[in-house]
């Protein structure tokens, strides 16, 4: 078994990093290089930077981020938000993501999952979902389909994805702890690894989401006090979850 | 400054790797370019892409042969992840692909637990965790370093290789990496 992972992620927006509650409320936080160099030699397992406003001009705006983040920090990063084909996602990885994350892409094109694997491998693709009342949803959590959740993984895994990042837009932003019951159900269904996302508040709640599953990703937690991803560490090592040997650089 | 060929296969992230060479203190160039590959002090495979493309990038630009050559001349080649595999005779990828045949022994599809293996494992007799992002493992009587039952690490004459990714595994990975590079 590998060690479960804490992910932070960095929504961002036109080049910069934004926070969101229940994807909404947008406030700018900072600069992606900083912040992800800053996780990533505090402790960070991995890195996954969503661009939440993506539009098709302004995707060099999203490349140069990915190039200088990928030259200033030495941890694995997946980049999400606005990959719509293979090219898209040849371009993110060629500036130095390890791995991308597909969501309304991979649900409106499903074989965009097998030729992204094909092509960089399985473990270069992440499938996220967004998931609330048993349907999966777009548009940030906003607009729900006729998906069901379950299925879709199945499907996602089954079509080549090398990991499910799962949101429960029930908890996303409450901070009242990740919807176990819900990660528990679509890990037990795939063979490749799950991340849970959405409702870390303290260490219990990334405690009990690593017992479940192989990571959990965390946001405001970690982002309203950078200092604290280290201590966020020890916490959780404290509760019994063994975390990978990491020295903090002092 | 000692200039590294980093092997260009065609496809993936090389930007990574080149990044982590240059905090080491090396130059780098990508290339697939059999004389640039002959001459280069040393060789790296990076761990991009797929079994069959690679090789049959390599096999195209006349790679194959050169990189061949300059194992049996004892010339430093590292290989990481993919890069590694790549040096085994044959792989099981993409319905099967002949490799480089530098190193005995087969590459295979990881038989349990969650694939792709995705994270930090434990590298003995290293003693430190590494980054592993891989669906197939090599099974070859050449590994001298294991995590978790399955090969992490290959020596065999100046050819050193990691399944792990040094460039992606914080400070033991950069550490590793150097010393993979003065040891070649």
């Amino acid at each position: 078994m590998s060690f479960p992972r804490l992910i932070p992620c960095l929504d961002m927006a036109h080049g910069r990093v934004v926070k969101g509650i229940s994807f909404e409320g947008l406030r700018d936080v900072g600069d992606p290089v900083e912040l992800a160099t800053h996780y990533s030699n505090g402790g960070a397992d991995e890195l996954v930077l969503l661009d939440i406003a993506a539009t098709p001009n302004e995707s060099t705006t999203m490349l140069d981020v990915v190039a200088a983040v990928a030259d200033a920090i030495t941890i694995p990063f997946t980049v999400g938000g606005g990959i719509r084909s293979v090219a898209d996602a040849a371009a993110i990885i060629e500036s130095g993501a390890d791995r991308v994350s597909l969501n309304s892409a991979a649900l409106a094109t499903p074989s965009l999952i097998t030729e992204i694997a094909e092509r960089f491998g399985a473990q270069a693709v992440v499938v996220a979902i967004d998931a609330g009342d048993g349907v999966v949803h777009t548009h940030g959590g906003r607009r729900p389909t006729d998906r069901a959740t379950l299925p879709w993984a199945h499907e996602a895994a089954e079509r080549g994805a090398g990991e499910i990042l799962l949101t429960s837009i029930r908890q996303d932003g409450q901070r009242t702890g990740f919807d176990l019951e819900l990660t528990a159900s679509v890990r037990a269904l795939v063979s490749i690894p799950v991340i849970a996302s959405g409702g870390a508040g303290n260490a219990s709640h990334v405690a009990e989401a690593l017992r479940v599953t192989d990571a959990a990703l965390i946001a405001s937690i970690v982002h309203e006090n950078p200092q604290g991803l280290p201590g966020l560490r020890r916490e959780v090592e404290a509760l019994g979850i063994k975390l990978r040997p990491w020295k903090e650089l002092v | 400054m000692i200039s590294v060929a980093v092997v260009d296969y065609g496809a993936g992230n090389t930007r990574s790797v080149r990044s982590a060479l240059r905090r080491l203190g090396f130059d780098s160039t990508l290339t697939s370019d059999p004389s640039e590959l002959l001459a280069a002090p040393l060789v790296l495979l990076p761990g991009v892409g797929s079994a069959k493309s690679a090789m049959e990038h390599l096999g195209a630009t006349g790679a194959v042969t050169v990189l061949r050559q300059r194992f049996l001349d004892g010339a430093p080649l590292v290989g990481i992840c993919l890069g590694m595999q790549l040096a085994l005779e044959y792989l099981e990828e993409d319905g099967g692909v002949e490799g480089l045949g530098l190193v005995p022994g087969t590459v295979r599809r990881l038989p349990q637990g969650r694939v792709p293996r995705l994270g930090w494992q434990l590298v003995t007799p290293l003693d430190e965790a590494f980054y592993f992002a891989h669906s197939y493992y090599a099974d070859t009587p050449a590994a001298t370093g294991i995590s978790d039952g399955i090969t992490a690490v290959i020596e065999a004459g100046a050819f050193v290789g990691a399944q792990f990714h040094p460039e992606k595994s914080g400070t033991a990975g950069l550490s590793y990496l150097e010393q993979c590079l003065s040891r070649a």
